[in-house]
């Protein structure tokens, strides 16, 4: 980006911290309130996208060296590799179960095996809406 | 635990998705798939046995029992379907060794092919249809791809046809969806069929099934087939084989559950819709494939001749018909695999697509001559091939219900079908040969093997009829029973 935009990159410094933090918590209070791994996703999404529009793709890929297709790609196969966890078990395909844990900072915390498969999909819907939003920017 | 009816999805899916990491590795990629195909096929043939012994088999997700969760439903019927189409695809992959592209091949050629072959496995096995709907995208997503693969002009302008009219019917899809969970509150196919008894199909519950009917027309080519020809003839040889192979049987399938299970009751408006439908996508695929002299399009108009001809027998809806039709399902899935490859492969060798500048190839290439021949005579239904049991068991039921002019027009279409393919035989096999036998492009292995392993098929098909003949009956008597299936899914608290 050619113009001297030293406004947007600054607020982005401090957005991009708070959308994180933000999607995180969408995302771990996805089990029993609104939230989950698509909606953290996306919003997690947006913070790379305003990062992306913000400084230009090259400063971005040299910080953040991830491939997003295949970090989509991984998203897709942790989910469903936690979808066949409980084959071994002897259970159905996708049985879920949780228990609680005391934690040491966290007190008394609920952990539930859906968390993995919720990561696969936030993972694949970074990678994907991120993948989409670059493919169309490099276009001339 | 039934967990093995997953496979022929969850294989799929993993195995694509880890072939996106050996993005490079070509041959790797390429027997890997293979591979997974295999084990799909070996996993429904396990299925389809044990279903005859313990009935139809059922898998919930998660353990939530239906209806109200979701889950895979493995009866004869859709076992048959999932065991052809992976037995096909592996042949298709087998051809896609020699003749695909490096360059396709590191744009995710093969995961894009075990996706499709995923969300094809999944619709056939899907319970519900709302996951039906999934599953479907999935598959059409896959193919958006893999028709767009490529990139060559041609193919880009005949995806925009494809893709545009695919989002139409998927919207019209999941506003069908909408409504007929407004109407009965149930999107499990045997809780709907259970809540369709119950209330009488009213008109109401008819309109629905009409737009249902619309929806899966656009995606069988039932009728509603004028963006088949294009989209199907562009692609490389191997996608247009898989696509006209499977990708309208997936459209067929949904027309056959859902007008068998859930919307029987008014057979004199929905079956007779059918009928007529059928009857001119017959009369269209027919003109469609003698007016046109590209090989490719004709094998396209080919593909909605025998749409219309298995649609005939969801119309009579006799068990002989319904047999009938499964049989002929089955064997125009090997047997348009069988002709794409074959035309794909001729147009390899000689570089046109045109009957005019074609001419006595049989003299060069004799083995992929009489392949052909054999195909044709299948394709009609000659009788020790599997084109003759289906159309004989047709015709019977045809004639039981006293379906007469349907009975001959699905016939007649036919000899169509005989006079398009001698017209290419006559045209490019026969004659003179323009090119001599030094000048001729080498015909490698690898392109024949594949096209011998469904000639192979299709006569195995013709004469082991006897055979399967156990398994398609059991598949008939449960779609013409829906109670079979009820009792299967559902507890006795639901029915």
């Amino acid at each position: 980006m050619g113009i001297n935009d030293v406004i947007l990159k600054t607020v982005a410094k401090a957005v991009v911290l708070i959308i994180l933090t933000f999607g995180i918590y969408l995302f771990l209070s996805g089990h029993n309130s609104p939230g989950g791994g698509f909606v953290g996703g996306l919003v997690l999404a947006s913070a790379f996208v305003l990062m992306f529009l913000s400084y230009d793709t090259e400063t971005v890929k040299d910080a953040i060296p991830i491939d997003f297709k295949k970090l989509s790609a991984f998203g897709v196969l942790l989910a469903v590799l936690s979808g066949l966890g409980p084959l071994l078990f002897g259970q159905n395909f996708l049985e879920q179960s949780f228990d609680y844990f005391n934690l040491p900072i966290f007190g008394k915390t609920e952990l539930a095996t859906v968390l993995i498969f919720e990561a696969g999909i936030a993972l694949t819907v970074v990678g994907v809406v991120v993948n989409i939003i670059l493919s169309i920017s490099e276009d001339e | 635990m039934n967990n093995i009816i997953l496979i022929p999805m969850i294989l799929p899916i993993l195995a694509g998705v880890l072939l996106i990491f050996l993005r490079t590795y070509g041959r790797l990629q390429a027997w890997t798939s293979i591979a997974v195909m295999a084990v799909v096929a070996a996993a429904a043939v396990y299925l389809l046995n044990a279903i005859q012994t313990d009935g139809i088999l059922r898998i919930d997700f998660g353990g939530w029992t239906p209806p109200f969760g979701i889950s895979f439903v493995a009866d004869s019927f859709a076992v048959l379907l999932v065991l052809t189409s992976s037995v096909v695809t592996v042949i298709c992959l087998l051809h896609a060794l020699v003749s695909t592209d490096k360059e396709l091949v590191t744009m995710y050629f093969y995961p894009t092919v075990l996706f499709l072959i995923a969300g094809i496995n999944g619709s056939f096995l899907s319970g519900d249809i709302f996951n039906l709907f999934v599953c479907f995208e999935v598959m059409l997503l896959s193919s958006y791809i893999l028709l767009t693969l490529g990139g060559s002009k041609r193919q880009l302008r005949e995806a925009i046809k494809y893709v545009s009219i695919n989002i139409v019917s998927s919207w019209f899809f999941l506003i069908a969806i909408a409504y007929l969970y407004g109407a009965v509150g149930t999107l499990n196919f045997a809780h709907l069929s259970v809540r369709v008894a119950e209330n009488g199909q009213e008109p109401l519950l008819t309109t629905i099934s009409i737009v249902f009917l619309i929806v899966f027309s656009l995606k069988a080519g039932l009728l509603l087939y004028f963006w088949l020809p294009g989209s199907y003839s562009s692609p490389p040889v191997v996608t247009s084989a898989l696509f006209g192979a499977l990708l309208t049987k997936v459209g067929i399938y949904a027309m056959f559950r859902m007008f068998t299970l859930v919307f029987y009751h008014e057979p004199e408006t929905t079956h007779n819709i059918i009928a007529v439908m059928a009857v001119l996508t017959l009369i269209g695929g027919s003109i469609g494939a003698i007016a046109h002299n590209d090989i490719r399009q004709i094998a396209a108009y080919n593909v909605v001749i025998a749409v219309g001809f298995i649609l005939t027998g969801l119309a009579i809806a006799t068990p002989d018909a319904i047999e009938g039709a499964i049989f002929y399902l089955l064997h125009d899935m090997v047997v348009k695999a069988l002709l794409f490859l074959l035309i794909g492969t001729i147009i390899l060798l000689t570089g046109t697509a045109q009957i005019g500048k074609m001419s006595g190839i049989i003299q060069n290439y004799p083995i992929l001559g009489w392949s052909f021949f054999i195909a044709m005579l299948s394709l009609a239904g000659i009788p020790p091939l599997s084109g003759f049991v289906g159309k004989v068991l047709l015709s019977q039921g045809a004639i039981d219900s006293g379906s007469y002019l349907l009975l001959a027009i699905a016939l007649g279409s036919s000899l169509f079908v005989l006079y398009s393919m001698l017209k290419i035989f006559k045209n490019c096999f026969w004659g003179e040969t323009i090119v001599s036998k030094d000048d001729q492009v080498p015909l490698r292995r690898g392109f024949l093997v594949p096209c011998l392993l469904l000639v192979a098929l299709t006569i195995g098909i013709g004469l082991g009829a006897e055979g399967l003949s156990a398994y398609v009956s059991d598949a008939a008597n449960t779609l013409l029973n829906p109670q079979v299936y009820i009792d299967a899914v559902l507890t006795e608290d639901f029915q």
